[in-house]
């Protein structure tokens, strides 16, 4: 395997809430040899209070970053998080018409002037290391593992805009845990909305849309539901008791990131996935396939 | 007659019968807004346009060439358009040593059905010419024609 | 030369945006120019005398007419003229609605550019010679490509007329989509029922030849003269000894073949008969599934065959055809479902096509008449139907509406209630297009007599649910989400153009649109001619359209066809290739590069040179350019005239 090297942009979250996302994504390209150099001085890239307020604010936070990939030389970055990437993206997308651009050029040191291509961790292990790659790259097949891949609403839309895989039927992660041994369920509900930032406003919404994602799982035999995006795993695990409530039945539905399973399956360290930190138990999932080898203790988190 | 002095430039078209030139009636019907400055000559395909035609009018002092023909594969004279892209390609080379920016002369290709692509190819080619200023022929031929650089020519006769 | 110019007003279409007494003003500035006015409609009758007169009573000898485009009136003013006595080459047109009145609206500015347009055709025309159409014989036959009903009542119309017919068609029995409809809106009844007689005609016509299991290969020629080359695929039965018994059917080992005319619902022997009215009724192999074919060893339709008319070893054939004018009804495909991730994109079983559904409910379909569900074979109680599966969405690339799903969707609702008393079914619409006799009245049938609820909106999910399907919308005159649980669900898929279209568009030299359909002449006046001589379109090829639309144009071409036949002798266009034997160095690359053949090598006193076989000539102007020597040129589209408008323009 040449070395594929790229520009690295974690993500907020990912020093936060999903500092598992990013410790597992990290280990996982360690181990299919994909070398992250992180973007220095990065920042927020406006997440979704900044595009609600403004567009030009919010594409200059994203192209302030872009911007700094342009100074590594290169045109190429990756981040894990999808609505970092949505951002990135839109950014990029936005700046090409000359108006804009020097709108939102006015307001950073360093203006960006294009060129950069933003893509999700997810895309650039299909596209550029490949499933027969990862598929060789297995140590430990998830056997018998029965997953649910869910992408959540934004990870291939607007399509247009991601370019990438089906926006309605999505099937990247479905090949990855295919491919690292676990079966995995068709899963219908696989881009519809967890309730995203609802959950702080109206947990109401969060609990009603993420209890429709958990009982299709159940629904369809699955024992974990595999994720991409820091927000989803927070709705579906860190409030899925919120969300049992509602349904008014208890669901102890593992939620992993996909990076967690890919990296226990390519033999990634144990203590670089984070997998203590879910609030659901993975234990008895992953019983299974780890023989024996794991000793998961549940996360405290409450 | 020429063109309005300080609003328009000369711009040439040659169309051929089936696709472009049905595309520009089209676009006509639609009511599709352009610009006054192309003046059509209507030629029954691409095939029959000999690159000289172009080299003439830029030579005479037109300011813009603007060929189209129909698509790729349908052509109503089964290939003439081929033949027509050969050669036009060669040409584009060629007008550069001839002392012409390559962007006054452009072909392209717009089917009688797509008259909004005719509005935008014509739009997009005269404000391409207009960028490029008046030809640079102007300045050889207005000692022979008693012609002041840049200047629209004899509106009195309107 | 005396020429006279006519600015037209055309109404205020012209005159609204251009002052047309002061183009014509103008004009008599030109070289030549003996007489100019302005006219109100050059077109009319008053208007086309006054020309005539002009003509007349100035002695003029050529007319420049300033009005609309030359594609739309060139033949009509050319009658003008000649009617004035001239020839009617020589007329000039500038286009100065089309080109000028309609794409602005700066009165100055399109005043001094028709002005130019005026010049431009007045130094043309200066050029201009008297041209005259030669005469030649035609070949009274007519092509039709394509069986459905469009390709049916044309080749039956021609036959009736007279006309020897050469009717291909792809697949191996005539009847198109209509054969695997059911039943027919607004009236219900049966389509085999009215479309079988039909088929049964064409099988019988004494002057009609049928190729079916055939595609046209090559088509050279021209109006009146065309060479067809017709492949006729290989079946591996002789149809000469085939009775159609279908014995063979039973035994097949095979049962697996895609079953196209049943829409991929059932499987079907290896060896086919498609439907039990097919015409002709003739069995076909699939060599994809035959056993004989993928293993080697089978043989057992070869044996039971009882006139023993089982040919493994045929090969296809290509057969030659001389015909006069030639059909294109090659009908329409289905948008494909699976496009539509949201609705389960062909991976749920029982979503399924409007054309399956259909087939399920003929009773000489895969489930003889019985609605069942694909993956259980259960009776559905609830079933819904989405419109606009593939119309009215930019997002699929497919804009138009394909204008009869409203209605066959309405008659699936009211077949589902006769089908099954206690269902319920729902209709998903965007609106609701129901223009035709008696087919609003029948939509409104569906609703109020077999209680379809007809819900306005678009379906945005479909998931399973259990056995079940969840079909989520909105219903947008209630500003409410819609959640409904299906058994069935149905999709309206829209039409496109049949696959293979633009390929076949190209071998007849004809146009077509950016989604495949062919282009008529005009979209008003001329719906069922094309650009292209001899060539006429009928049914959903043009585009999408029901079916008594399809016949009526069916009828429509065939009518074009019979009056292109009631002439002895059609007039060949004189705008060709000429050579110039003297400055003609005979190296032929004219004869390479045209397209028609139209130009070959002759001795002249001992030296080769090129002759234009005039009645072949298409007048494209390919080897004018192509002639290093210039000794070919294209009659009214010269060098010299072509140059003199550019010298026109470029004047200061």
């Amino acid at each position: 395997m040449s070395g594929l090297s790229y520009a690295y942009y974690p993500g907020c979250s990912g020093l936060g809430t999903s500092s598992e996302y990013d410790s597992s994504t990290r280990a996982v390209c360690k181990a299919l040899f994909m070398e992250l150099s992180d973007v220095p001085d990065w920042s927020c890239c406006g997440s979704s209070p900044a595009h609600a307020v403004d567009h030009a604010l919010s594409a200059a936070l994203s192209a302030r970053n872009l911007a700094r990939v342009r100074a590594m030389d290169r045109d190429d970055v990756l981040t894990p998080c999808p609505s970092c990437l949505t951002n990135l993206r839109t950014a990029d997308h936005r700046m090409r018409d000359e108006a804009f651009a020097a709108r939102a050029n006015s307001l950073l040191d360093a203006p960006y002037k294009g060129g950069v291509r933003a893509r999700s961790v997810l895309q650039a292990i299909v596209e550029d290391v490949g499933m027969e790659m990862v598929r060789a790259s297995v140590v430990r097949p998830l056997k018998g593992m029965k997953v649910a891949a869910y992408y959540g609403c934004i990870m291939n839309r607007p399509p247009e805009l991601m370019a990438f895989d089906d926006p309605e039927h999505p099937m990247a992660m479905d090949l990855l845990m295919e491919a690292a041994g676990a079966t995995v369920l068709p899963f219908p509900l696989k881009v519809e909305c967890c309730g995203a930032s609802f959950g702080v406003p109206r947990p109401d919404v969060t609990a009603r849309l993420s209890a429709r994602l958990l009982l299709t799982a159940r629904e369809i035999g699955a024992e974990a539901i595999v994720t991409a995006c820091p927000l989803c795993q927070m709705n579906l695990d860190l409030r899925q008791n919120q969300a049992a409530r509602f349904a008014g039945t208890a669901f102890e539905i593992p939620v992993f990131y996909f990076t967690q399973l890919l990296g226990l399956a390519l033999g990634a360290p144990e203590g670089s996935l984070g997998l203590d930190k879910l609030c659901v138990s993975p234990a008895r999932v992953l019983e299974a396939p780890a023989a024996g080898e794991t000793n998961l203790t549940q996360g405290s988190r409450s | 007659m020429p063109v309005l002095a300080g609003r328009e430039l000369r711009i040439v078209g040659f169309l051929c019968n089936w696709c472009s030139y049905g595309g520009a009636d089209t676009a006509g019907v639609g009511r599709f807004t352009q610009p006054t400055d192309l003046r059509i000559i209507r030629v029954p395909c691409s095939g029959r346009i000999d690159p000289l035609f172009v080299v003439k009018a830029l030579l005479g002092g037109a300011d813009g060439v603007l060929v189209s023909g129909c698509h790729p594969r349908d052509c109503h004279y089964a290939s003439g358009n081929f033949y027509a892209r050969r050669r036009l390609e060669v040409l584009k080379g060629m007008l550069p040593v001839l002392g012409f920016e390559p962007g006054r002369f452009e072909y392209t290709w717009v089917s009688a059905s797509e008259g909004q692509r005719w509005q935008q190819v014509v739009t997009r080619f005269t404000e391409q010419i207009h960028a490029l200023g008046p030809s640079p022929a102007r300045d050889i031929l207005a000692p022979r024609r008693g012609l002041a650089s840049g200047k629209g020519g004899d509106s009195a006769r309107a | 030369m005396k020429i006279g110019v006519f600015v037209c007003h055309c109404g205020s279409n012209i005159e609204g945006t251009v002052d047309t007494a002061a183009v014509a003003r103008a004009s008599l500035e030109f070289p030549e120019v003996a007489h100019a006015e302005d006219v109100m409609y050059s077109c009319s009758e008053p208007g086309q005398e006054a020309i005539i007169e002009a003509v007349r009573s100035k002695g003029l000898d050529g007319v420049v007419v300033a009005s609309c485009t030359p594609r739309m009136h060139e033949p009509t003013f050319r009658r003008a003229v000649e009617r004035a006595g001239l020839n009617r080459y020589m007329l000039e047109m500038a286009n100065i609605r089309e080109h000028v009145s309609w794409i602005g609206k700066n009165r100055e500015a399109n005043t001094n550019k028709s002005a130019d347009l005026v010049r431009i055709a007045v130094e043309k025309l200066r050029r201009n010679r008297p041209l005259t159409p030669k005469r030649f014989d035609i070949t009274r036959r007519v092509l039709v490509i394509g069986g459905g009903v469009a390709g049916i009542q044309a080749a039956l119309d021609c036959a009736d007329g007279g006309m020897e017919v050469v009717l291909v068609e792809k697949t191996s029995s005539i009847g198109g989509k209509m054969a695997k409809l059911d039943k027919t809106f607004p009236t219900v009844d049966c389509s085999s029922c009215i479309l079988g007689p039909k088929m049964v005609d064409v099988a019988q016509h004494p002057n009609i030849t049928l190729y079916a299991c055939a595609e046209v290969e090559e088509i050279g020629g021209y109006v009146g003269n065309f060479t067809v080359k017709v492949r006729r695929k290989a079946t591996y039965v002789d149809w000469v000894k085939c009775t159609g018994c279908g014995a063979c059917m039973e035994k097949c080992p095979s049962k697996k073949s895609h079953d196209s005319f049943n829409e991929g619902l059932g499987g079907a022997p290896a060896i086919n008969i498609p439907f039990p009215q097919a015409i002709p009724k003739k069995a076909v192999i699939d060599p994809a599934f035959c056993r004989q074919f993928v293993k080697g060893k089978c043989g057992v339709c070869a044996k039971i065959c009882p006139t023993k008319a089982i040919d493994y070893s045929m090969r296809d054939e290509v057969v030659e055809e001389k015909v006069g004018a030639i059909v294109a009804a090659t009908g329409f495909d289905l948008f494909d479902h699976s496009k539509y991730g949201e609705y389960g994109g062909g991976r749920y079983p029982d979503v399924i096509t409007s054309l399956q559904y259909e087939r399920m409910l003929s009773a000489s379909g895969p489930t003889g008449g019985h609605v069942k569900r694909p993956s259980d074979g259960r009776e559905p109680r609830s079933v819904v139907f989405i419109q606009c599966v593939g119309s009215r969405d930019k997002s699929v690339d497919r804009p138009y509406c394909s204008g009869f799903c409203c209605m066959y969707t309405a008659k699936q609702a009211i077949l589902t209630k006769d089908h099954i008393p206690d269902s319920q079914s729902t209709v998903f619409y965007m609106d609701i297009r129901s223009p035709g006799k008696l087919y609003d009245e029948f939509t409104r049938r569906a609703m109020e007599e077999y209680g379809a609820r007809y819900v306005r909106g678009r379906v945005a999910m479909i998931t399973p649910k259990g056995r079940k399907l969840l079909v989520r919308g909105a219903d947008t005159l209630l500003g409410t989400q819609v959640e409904v649980e299906a058994d069935l669900v149905v999709l309206a898929v829209g039409a496109e153009a049949a696959k293979g279209s633009p390929h076949l568009a190209e071998k007849l030299r004809i146009s077509y649109d950016k989604y495949g359909f062919f282009m008529e002449s005009h979209p008003k006046l001329r719906p069922v001619e094309t650009n292209t001589a001899g060539v006429y379109l009928a049914g959903c090829a043009q585009g999408p359209k029901d079916i008594p639309s399809s016949v009526g144009q069916g009828s429509a071409a065939a009518s074009k066809v019979l009056g292109l036949f009631s002439k002895a002798q059609l007039e060949s266009d004189p705008q060709i290739s000429q050579v110039n034997l003297a400055r003609c160095v005979g190296c032929a690359k004219c004869e390479s590069t045209c397209p028609f053949g139209a130009i070959h090598m002759i001795d002249f006193r001992g030296q080769p040179k090129a002759e234009v076989i005039e009645t072949v000539c298409q007048g494209c102007g390919i080897c004018a350019v192509t002639c290093p020597q210039g000794a070919v040129q294209l009659e009214h589209f010269t060098d010299n005239q072509i140059l003199a408008e550019v010298d026109a323009l470029c004047r200061f």
